[in-house]
């Protein structure tokens, strides 16, 4: 965006401080707008009549400098884009890195049902919900349009995730869009021998388009350029995905040109980017190399830059990274990393129940809640406040010590010996060398947990009730 | 509003718009398609011309198949040169552009990165006084690692994690080490020879009062083994035990001195006094490790510059690694604000970063038989999981511009070194032709 502080959006703001947008002033309506955590049409005066310039300028001055696209529709629908900021400490970075993972049309029928149900369905808990896949992309290998419409028709029967049809030859494209269009799908690709064709397509279906010029920046932009030109806005820009050696080389820097050239003001090129990480399987054969390569470029790219992927393998260990790196670049540095520093019950805990020692650092809290609320454990679980520390690393550096869990029990007033029958705390497996200062210091007996709570249950079976002297 | 219309209606609506390629069709037949809505608005008369010419194009392929020379009428009514035709698409073509606007990129290098990263030197050969077979040199980046800006002096670097006991860890990392897990210096031996590690680190974690509590100088006799063993530069680490660690490096300092080691770890929770001194008295580099916090990295270097006399190039960074899952994101953003605080001239932060990369076996993903989630998807056979675990952690932190991994499982270093040097430059492959990727057999 062209501002960066709040009284530079204020001047535009109609004044009322009547609250309707949800904040109490128009000054802290307008430091949410700078944080871009509220959006412009929040404001209902400034939608009047007589605000429509105020309203327009303010709009311009706020957008993203990287354009948003939006693929597919209804609930699944995505959008890529809109950064504003080429480090994420710097605000953070916006619409995460959508996976797209993909399928082709020469699959028969099974293989394909079964490939759609696996990306759809994968899923990984963490902090508190689930990690998915976010898209999928339909390749012609046939280069037929029948038989590739075909298969559009069949994955759209399976999921309502969004989809890029993937094809450089027109016709295969216009085949796949007679299907699909109401779906809103991503046409891959224009390219410097199909881009009228291909403009045509996405000019009649009104559906977004990546442009695709490997290893060259100026006929990018000059395509970015003419399509544009031709009123179309909706574009994804792909410089081409080299997988290996100096092409590599070339293939990141390109991706870091682009998105600065963007972040500082370029419109021309001011588009999300498309990597396809799939290229790796033109380099491997064998499942595993091939996956952890393209895993490799997947990361790569989510990392720097890259808005939108074509990937290739469903294997777990691809899948599993990938989701995570995603997760982790796209989360909000801004955020609350920590829990409220307190005893939490976790399902209907009794007196006969575990009181089980955790910190108040939100993955670990979520980690060890979810480890025993989906194995059905009642217990009291005691996030110490660490300050938001890890329990190794709190162990370590003193955050997580006797005295820090006697205060976090008695300021969340839980009484041990009024509560439980068995007056035991349960230490995290990596908070051992604790074991003997908390007894001192709480006057309970002490017992150790594994290092991991995912084994917890396992741990329950051999350990709980603990054995009473 | 959806009604049918003839070709004829069509041909007696354009009439009104003045569309001169129509003009005197006169088509009948029974071609029929839908229209929604009716009016005279550009865009409507705009899909309506484009639907003629799709009708056009349509009937035209019908006289072409009847053998009427098609291409050469269009060609000629509609100005295209010779028996440069255009083709069947060209002609639909309402999108008005027929050659690329011209254009070309720019983007210039990032002005404010003036400053360079400290280089710091590890190892020494026998012309320096020790008995290494080669030095290892890190930092000296002018820019984020592997960017156009400018050039990276020096590649990234593996050192592999050997310890003084058999340690419990990961059932697919120990199966590589289960022979020589005894004896360090075979296990340095080891890492060197057939796992391509650049250096070895040396932990002394046996010395922990609370494990074995070996006395220091016992354990200064394993560093010397391994010296002895491999000959490319050290790392030594304590066991971490805050109150030993500073006499057990102290020791290791002295028997390993003139051979420019690096000491692990100086840290504001321990007498880091007593380690810089040890490393500035027997010519070491220091690791200065703090957690995750880039003001105590600051205070510490500050601390080791000012209070210890640590020279500048003898200092490198351990900001903390957090695994892929578990807090990568504060360590991978704490890394790339240190180095372009460096870059843009903080000059308490302009050395060179390591990262306990190892730490990504601490990730339940990489260790674990099965998700204890029970809705997880199946999470597949970890023997692979785990060093895709390392390397992801470790790439991530390799483009936050770290310089030194301290790492475990030998496919873990060899991607990660394969990924790295790709970027950096130095890895030559067969170049790939990607221009018709969608259709590949894959
Ligand atoms: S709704 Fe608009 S006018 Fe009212 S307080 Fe919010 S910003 Fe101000």
């Amino acid at each position: 965006m062209k501002i960066n502080s709040p009284l530079q959006a204020y001047k535009y703001l109609p004044g009322d401080n009547c609250g309707i947008c949800g904040e109490s002033t128009c000054m802290a309506f307008a430091s949410r707008l700078i944080e871009r955590s509220a959006e412009l049409t929040d404001c209902e005066p400034i939608l009047r009549d007589d605000q429509k310039k105020n309203f327009e300028n303010l709009q311009e001055l706020l957008r993203p400098e990287i354009r948003e696209v939006d693929i597919g529709v209804g609930d699944k629908a995505v959008t890529i884009g809109g950064d504003d900021v080429l480090y994420r400490h710097k605000l953070t970075f916006f619409n995460k890195t959508v996976l797209t993972y993909d399928v082709w049309d020469t699959m028969d029928e099974n293989d394909l049902a079964e490939r759609v149900d696996h990306i759809e369905n994968f899923q990984k808990f963490y902090v508190g919900q689930f990690l998915n896949a976010d898209a999928i992309a339909i390749r012609s290998v046939s280069d037929e349009p029948s038989q590739f419409s075909e298969t559009v028709k069949k994955v759209m029967e399976k999921t309502n995730l969004p989809i890029v049809l993937c094809s450089f030859n027109p016709e295969v494209l216009r085949a796949g869009l007679e299907v699909s269009s109401d779906r809103n799908p991503l046409i891959y690709a224009a390219n410097k021998d199909n881009w009228q064709e291909v403009a045509d397509i996405a000019n009649d279906y009104g559906v977004p388009v990546t442009l695709f010029a490997p290893g060259d920046l100026d006929l990018l932009k000059s395509m970015a350029l003419t399509f544009t030109k031709m009123g179309m806005e909706n574009l994804v820009l792909d410089p081409g995905t080299y997988p290996t050696g100096t092409q590599l080389r070339n293939t990141f820097n390109n991706f870091i040109k682009l998105r600065r050239a963007g972040i500082n003001g370029d419109r021309e090129i001011a588009f999300p980017l498309m990597s396809v990480p799939l290229t790796s399987w033109l380099v491997y054969e064998d499942t595993v190399n091939a996956s952890y390569w393209e895993t490799v470029l997947a990361c790569t790219f989510i990392i720097k830059y890259g808005d939108i992927m074509l990937l290739h393998s469903t294997e777990p260990y691809a899948m599993l990274p990938e989701l995570h790196m995603r997760d982790t670049i796209y989360t909000d540095p801004r955020k609350p990393v920590m829990v409220d520093p307190g005893v939490y019950e976790v399902g209907s805990p009794t007196a006969d129940s575990p009181v089980i020692i955790t910190t108040n650092f939100a993955l670990t809290y979520y980690t060890v809640e979810s480890d025993l609320a989906s194995n059905d454990i009642d217990c009291y679980l005691a996030a110490i406040d660490t300050e938001g520390i890890g329990v190794e690393a709190a162990v370590a550096g003193g955050q997580l010590t006797a005295s820090k869990i006697k205060k976090g029990l008695e300021e969340s007033e839980f009484d041990l010996k009024e509560q439980t029958n068995h007056k035991t705390l349960v230490l995290p497996g990596l908070a051992a060398r604790l074991q003997g200062d908390v007894e001192d210091e709480t006057g309970a007996n002490v017992v150790i947990g594994p290092a991991d709570s995912g084994r917890i249950p396992g741990w329950m079976d051999k350990n709980w009730p603990p054995s009473t002297e | 509003m959806t009604k049918k219309m003839k070709l004829s209606d069509l041909t007696e609506m354009l009439k009104d718009l003045d569309v001169e390629a129509l003009e005197g069709v006169n088509i009948e037949g029974d071609i029929e398609f839908d229209v929604s809505g009716v009016g005279l608005d550009p865009n409507l008369s705009y899909a309506l011309g484009y639907e003629a010419a799709q009708v056009s194009l349509h009937i035209a392929n019908i006289a072409k198949l009847l053998g009427y020379p098609v291409d050469q009428l269009f060609g000629a009514s509609m100005g295209a040169v010779g028996q440069e035709a255009p083709s069947a698409e060209g002609i639909a073509a309402k999108t008005g552009l027929s050659e690329l606007a011209s254009s070309s990129f720019e983007v210039s290098p990032v002005k404010e990165w003036t400053h360079t990263i400290e280089e710091v030197t590890l190892g020494a050969t026998s012309s320096d006084g020790g008995s290494r077979g080669n030095t290892i040199t890190l930092g000296g980046e002018n820019a984020l690692p592997y960017y156009f800006d400018a050039e990276m002096p020096h590649r990234n670097y593996v050192t592999m994690d050997v310890f003084d006991l058999p340690i419990s860890m990961a059932k697919s990392v120990r199966t590589n080490y289960e022979d020589v897990m005894d004896d360090p210096a075979e296990w340095a031996k080891k890492v060197v020879n057939e796992y391509n590690a650049d250096m070895v680190t040396i932990h002394l974690v046996s010395t922990d009062p609370n494990i074995e509590d070996t006395s220091a100088k016992e354990a200064s006799k394993v560093v010397e083994d391994v010296l002895q063993a491999v000959d490319v530069p050290l790392v030594i680490g304590g066991s971490g035990n805050p109150d030993k660690d500073p006499e057990v490096l102290e020791k290791a300092a002295e028997v390993a001195e003139g051979e420019r080691a690096l000491l692990a770890s100086a840290s504001l929770n321990l007498d880091y006094e007593r380690i810089a001194k040890a490393a500035t008295d027997h010519g070491h580099a220091i690791l200065s490790w703090t957690q995750l916090e880039i003001n105590a990295q600051k205070e510490l270097n500050r601390k080791l510059m000012t209070q210890c006399n640590v020279p500048r190039d003898s200092i490198l960074m351990d900001p903390t690694t957090a695994a892929l899952g578990y807090g990568l994101d504060y360590a991978y953003t704490n890394m790339e604000r240190i180095r372009l605080a460096g870059l843009t001239g903080d000059d308490e932060l302009t050395f060179p970063m390591s990262s306990g990369t190892t730490n990504a076996w601490g990730a339940r993903e990489s260790w674990m038989k099965e998700s204890p989630i029970q809705n997880d998807s199946d999470w597949g056979p970890r023997e692979y999981r785990g060093p895709i675990w390392e390397i992801s952690t470790g790439l991530a932190l390799a483009l936050a511009g770290n310089d030194l991994f301290m790492m475990m499982h030998p496919t873990s270093v060899q991607v990660l070194k394969e990924a790295t040097q790709s970027l950096f430059g130095t890895k030559e492959a067969e170049d790939i032709d990607i221009s018709n990727w969608i259709g590949a057999e894959v």
